[in-house]
């Protein structure tokens, strides 16, 4: 019998492994062997023209300032867009979820769109929305007798931008997830509390988030890895500019690899980005584990 | 990641669902050997079928962008002039072009001949990828070095050995408003930087704050570059393995470019201009420096009353001597894969490309400038009132450094620091001072590259 099992578990799992294996881990494990080299244009077409320089790559980056500029752009957008995304989809989740809210299946479904549309088309109407001089949104500052902002132009406001538009893009998938996180909470809780005469205040606060902690911790881990490879929401708008402002990681590392071959380098700063995103997962972790003991 | 935790929550529900199939399962395993074995028969006798051409010789060919979409036109007449040779043209993407093609090479898949922007093809010949010419070029009596422009043939030149074909050409002219130029007491155009100043200054007394006369973007690089070779500039030294932008001569050229947006002669924000076409028609730009592939666009937006109101002219010089000044030789050429084995298919193409009739039709296809002077005798490129300032302008053209780390430098060093002057971020000098710091980085590997070779 348990050699049996063991037999279904390779004719099983084996191709998925097998899969992962030359798929994932050998490009993983060659990627970071070539972070230790300076492996380029060059090396491509002749392997001795690459030189193992140990951490070279590494000291260097640290040393580099559009780096540090392109982590410094990646959290401040993390740190924003991240809470942010989750509260707008918490808040769309519990609109959505209430009672008196009709066709809510309608509403569901256009909150989800921007989700599936491509980022291609987005990014131009939003280019628009955002036009310096005949932009939907100026258009409306207008009413309240404020100054046109050049949105994507400005070092100032090139970042909040990509922000607004990245979250209003993302957050009907976490949405999705918490309106069935909310669907879990068993409404004799909700029934307890209001005979007890809990405001809805107090309901959220010892019901609602209480019992929606395991889906928080899910929807902000994957949300931060996630936007941690902010890419492609600067990559259309606005290449990284201006002055650098909305340059990211990702960003750097796709320009330095595949537009100027500094493959070594380009590997180096996805090793960082790694690390990075590692942390930031398990310290995501140890703060629920300690809010649950709490 | 998303997708694949949705899919396996999916899973879980359909758990109960698959438990009862799995009897069922088993035995279609045996149906799926049927089924494989059916597929291995199909696949068979389709690469079986494929071979039955025997004699005819099929070369792979690259193209990019409106090029790739229709070249193909051109396939039948080459086809028919050489009943042996088939030609299948790939299209790709200029945005993903350079990647492909060298994901191409690396997997030892590269076309048999291929369109490379020439700005490329010192990274390709660094790369080995592609075939030295001069031995065929010296057998061609269709392709000859006298019959090109020569700062175009040139841009294909590395240490003597030509590594590719002029396929198209082009180059940056000045594009302007001509009724604006007229009311600021400009009947021509510019003709040197002097005039191009005052009358920037002339036109912007007859504008609003919000438009401007000339248009300096400060993600193109090549103004910058041209306007410093024309002061004659030394962009690098000791054999191009470091940089030279602190030089007197750049700087003068870099600040008098920046000096035009500094003075709000020329817009800050790349982003305030989503097109340029209809910003010129609203006199909101007035003058651009720019190429060949703006005439069409130009012509669909400035209809009606503004049709006459636009031109072209060539570009102004540092000083009065000698007119017009340089600009860059851009263009595509065509280069043959070292590793193809049908090298002399590929360069009977190559040639079939290059004869005067060809260069033509490509020009009424998608108005590419023939790089072949001798097409440029028709009239319908002769008689052509726009492209006069191409046609002298290319007279006036060289190459930009020939090395590959040419595209990194410009890209994503010259117009990183031309932004941070303009916006006053950084002066002049610590820009350039800058610069040099980062391009000595970059060219790290070409110096041990060169030390090595000459050991």
């Amino acid at each position: 019998m348990k050699n049996n099992n063991l037999k279904a578990l390779f004719v099983f799992l084996g191709p998925a492994m097998l899969a992962i294996l030359v798929f994932f881990f050998i490009p993983v494990i060659s990627a970071f062997a070539i972070s230790f080299t300076d492996f380029d244009i060059y090396s491509l077409g002749n392997f001795s023209n690459a030189r193992f320089i140990g951490l070279r790559n590494y000291t260097q980056l640290f040393e580099d300032p559009l780096f540090w500029t392109a982590l410094q752009n990646t959290f401040f957008f993390v740190i924003l867009a991240g809470p942010l995304s989750v509260c707008v989809s918490l808040f769309a989740a519990m609109v959505l979820n209430a009672k008196l809210v009709k066709f809510k299946a309608i509403f569901r479904l256009t909150y989800f769109m921007p989700v599936v549309t491509t980022l291609i088309a987005v990014a131009i109407v939003w280019r628009f929305i955002y036009h310096p001089r005949f932009g939907l949104l100026n258009y409306l500052l207008g009413f309240f007798q404020l100054n046109p902002v050049d949105w994507l132009g400005d070092p100032v406001w090139a970042m909040p931008a990509i922000i607004m538009m990245s979250v209003w893009k993302n957050f009907g998938y976490n949405m999705i997830i918490f309106i069935a996180g909310l669907n879990n909470i068993p409404s004799d809780l909700y029934e307890a509390a209001t005979i007890e005469g809990a405001s809805w205040q107090q309901q959220f606060r010892s019901i609602t988030l209480p019992m929606l902690a395991p889906t928080t911790l899910f929807i902000s881990v994957i949300t931060m890895i996630g936007y941690f490879q902010l890419f492609a929401e600067p990559y259309i708008m606005t290449q990284g500019g201006p002055l650098n402002k909305t340059l990211s990681i990702v960003q750097y590392m796709y320009q330095e690899g595949f537009r100027w071959w500094n493959m070594g380098y380009s590997a180096a700063i996805a090793f960082v980005l790694f690390f990075i995103i590692f942390i930031g997962t398990v310290i995501q972790t140890i703060i629920q584990k300690k809010l649950k003991q709490a | 990641m998303k997708n694949l935790l949705l899919i396996s929550e999916k899973c879980l529900d359909e758990k109960k669902l698959l438990q009862s199939n799995f009897r069922n399962l088993r035995k279609s395993f045996s149906y799926a050997k049927y089924a494989l074995n059916f597929v291995l028969l199909v696949s068979f006798l389709s690469l079986s079928c494929s071979k039955k051409n025997d004699n005819q010789t099929e070369i792979s060919f690259w193209a990019m962008g409106a090029e790739g979409e229709f070249v193909q036109k051109l396939v039948p007449e080459f086809e028919k002039q050489n009943p042996g040779i088939k030609v299948k043209v790939q299209m790709v993407p200029w945005t993903a072009a350079q990647e492909k093609l060298v994901t191409a090479y690396a997997s030892d898949n590269s076309p048999d001949v291929y369109q490379l922007g020439n700005t490329w093809v010192p990274q390709f010949s660094a790369l080995g990828a592609i075939e030295e010419l001069n031995a065929w070029v010296a057998k061609s009596s269709e392709i000859k070095k006298e019959k090109y422009f020569d700062g175009i043939w040139d841009t294909n030149v590395l240490d003597k050995e030509v590594f590719g074909i002029p396929w198209y050409v082009d180059t940056r002219v000045m594009f302007y408003r001509k009724d604006m130029l007229a009311k600021a007491g400009y009947n021509s155009p510019p003709k040197t930087w002097d005039e191009l100043y005052d009358c920037a200054k002339k036109i912007k007394k007859n504008l609003p704050t919000e438009k401007y006369p000339i248009y300096i973007p400060t993600n193109e690089w090549a103004p910058f570059v041209i306007f410093g070779l024309q002061a004659n500039a030394n962009l690098l030294k000791n054999n191009a393995t470091y940089g030279n932008f602190q030089s007197k001569e750049f700087q003068q050229a870099f600040s008098f470019l920046i000096n035009f947006i500094k003075e709000k002669l020329a817009p800050m924000s790349v982003s305030q201009v989503t097109n340029i076409y209809q910003a010129f028609a609203g006199e909101y730009l007035n003058m651009y420096i720019s190429g060949p592939w703006n005439i069409n666009e130009f012509k669909k937006w400035m209809t009606g009353n503004l049709a006459d109101k636009w031109m072209t002219a060539p570009l102004p010089n540092i000083s009065g001597d000698k007119y017009p000044g340089i600009s860059l030789a851009g263009g595509s050429s065509l280069v043959i894969s070292k590793h193809s084995k049908k090298k002399a298919f590929a360069w009977k193409f190559v040639e079939y490309l290059s004869t005067p009739k060809v260069q033509l039709e490509l020009y009424h296809l998608i108005n590419d400038l023939p790089a072949v002077k001798a097409a440029w005798n028709d009239p319908s490129l002769k008689d052509d009132v726009y492209l006069k300032a191409f046609y002298k302008q290319l007279q006036n053209v060289v190459a930009t450094p020939k090395i590959p780390e040419w595209e990194q430098i410009v890209f994503s060093k010259l117009q990183q620091y031309a932004e941070y002057t303009a916006r006053g971020t950084m002066s002049v000098d610590e820009a350039m001072k800058a610069m040099d710091l980062d391009v000595n980085k970059i060219l790290e590997k070409r110096r041990w590259i060169l030390g090595r070779r000459s050991e």
